[in-house]
């Protein structure tokens, strides 16, 4: 349901239609808050397959949506679907035991969700807000890309690389997060802009030189998109 | 005066300590073809495994320098460095004699063991293939076994970390489900790479280190 509703948030940013939603479901089902849940769906990548060559092969986009990511999407709405099995029979070991393939499923659908829109085949430069930010809290782009890659490199086995923004300290930082841990749930900062480093997003291109694919990855970031992340984090 | 010569003497050999080497694969790139293709198994070798060597050797070598120093800090802080690349190289040198272009099916007291605790072959290849399938993340199956109980055990291991270390069960048989030990051949299907990894297994291998483990 959480999910549902930050991915509706997130699309339409109708924040109203949102309350009015929840105010009629409160009120024409009290003692329910779920009833007809929406099964999750793949989104549209905002560009080609190709788009983004040379720096990610078409192979490697078509594999990573179609299969990797569609089943991270099939296997959460499978989870959901025997949770909700679990709770209607008040069965609480199962949904406990549910929790890893909700979070890995989940964690894989939100991740990826974020990274499509993450890229951009023209690429470009971060400004205003956000490039005041990184200045901010890195000293420089430079800095701040430099430890964004190092980090990313030297992940050991599956995960993310991330620069996050921390509302508290109303500042972005860099953390890492293991397999499909999503950032905000497993450490509380806000994905600006995520790098996926499971061998998966690489290898059919770039094989074992992680570093080369890190490198490159910077030539398409959509920083527009890192930005409005940034903006709306700070509402 | 004896203990201080000695000690001198102690800290000179830790500085003669033997680097880990990469070893040798027991048959060709391609002799498992057409199981894992000859780029992947030279991939595997010459660069993933060569790196963990590497890294390993850096790593003891940082903490032997911390340890003169009595840098307790330090020594404790390449702990993970040492676990993911000591794991990597021990758990690779173990893969590359797990696998055989013959390796035959197993026999004699394994497939007694096997049987004994699966009830069949069979159904041990099944659960092996389905706990390995599902490793969320990098990682490997193992088939171990439990020297206290004297039985095989089915487990799973995240990384590089390694099984006897890990969780005490002594490595029988090693199944490597991070991506780059298939994906380049099998893309996502990692169900159907393990499938086809029981082609090619060394069942003598396995037997020998029952064998040694129950010594």
């Amino acid at each position: 349901m959480i999910l549902d509703e930050e991915l509706f948030k997130r699309k339409a940013n109708l924040s109203s239609i949102d309350k009015m939603f929840r105010t009629l479901s409160q009120r024409v089902w009290p003692s329910r808050t779920v009833v007809v849940r929406q099964k999750h769906t793949l989104p549209d990548l905002p560009y080609d397959y190709n788009a983004l060559e040379p720096v990610i092969s078409a192979e490697i986009m078509q594999l990573h949506h179609q299969k990797h990511h569609q089943t991270y999407v099939n296997s959460l709405n499978q989870a959901e679907e025997k949770f909700m099995e679990a709770k209607e029979k008040n069965d609480l070991k199962t949904m406990i035991a549910l929790t890893p393939q909700l979070r890995f499923n989940g964690g894989g659908h939100i991740n990826h969700s974020i990274l499509w829109q993450n890229y951009f085949p023209k690429g470009g430069e971060p400004e205003g807000d956000l490039l005041k930010a990184i200045d901010a809290n890195f000293g420089s782009f430079d800095t701040m890309k430099n430890g964004l890659s190092s980090s990313a490199v030297s992940l050991q086995g599956s995960g993310w690389t991330w620069l996050g923004y921390n509302k508290s300290t109303n500042s972005l930082a860099i953390a890492t997060c293991a397999n499909q841990d999503p950032l905000e749930p497993t450490t509380g900062l806000v994905p600006l802009l995520g790098i996926d480093v499971w061998e998966h997003a690489y290898y059919l291109q770039y094989k074992s030189v992680r570093a080369d694919y890190v490198k490159n990855i910077f030539k398409i970031i959509n920083w527009k998109d890192v930005a409005d992340r940034l903006a709306t984090a700070r509402q | 005066m004896l203990r201080t010569i000695s000690q001198r003497l102690s800290s000179r050999c830790m500085s003669l300590r033997q680097k880990h080497t990469l070893p040798d694969l027991p048959y060709d790139f391609n002799a498992l073809e057409p199981v894992i293709s000859a780029e992947i198994m030279q991939l595997h070798h010459q660069k993933h495994h060569q790196t963990y060597v590497n890294m390993l050797n850096q790593a003891e070598e940082k903490f032997m320098e911390a340890k003169e120093k009595n840098d307790l800090k330090t020594m404790i802080a390449l702990g993970p460095v040492l676990r993911f690349n000591g794991g990597g190289h021990l758990n690779h040198s173990i893969f590359w004699q797990n696998l055989s272009p013959d390796g035959g099916e197993p026999e004699g007291e394994l497939l007694a063991a096997i049987n004994k605790d699966y009830g069949s072959l069979e159904n041990m290849k099944n659960i092996f293939s389905a706990a390995t399938v599902a490793i969320q993340g990098s990682g490997w199956g193992w088939l171990g076994y439990n020297k206290t109980t004297k039985t095989l055990a089915i487990t799973t291991c995240a990384n590089q970390d390694p099984l006897e270390p890990t969780t005490g069960l002594v490595p029988l048989l090693g199944i490597d489900v991070w991506e780059h030990a298939y994906y380049l051949q099998y893309k996502n299907v990692r169900a159907d790479y393990v499938k086809n990894l029981f082609k090619i297994i060394n069942w003598k291998d396995v037997s020998g280190r029952l064998v040694a483990a129950k010594q």
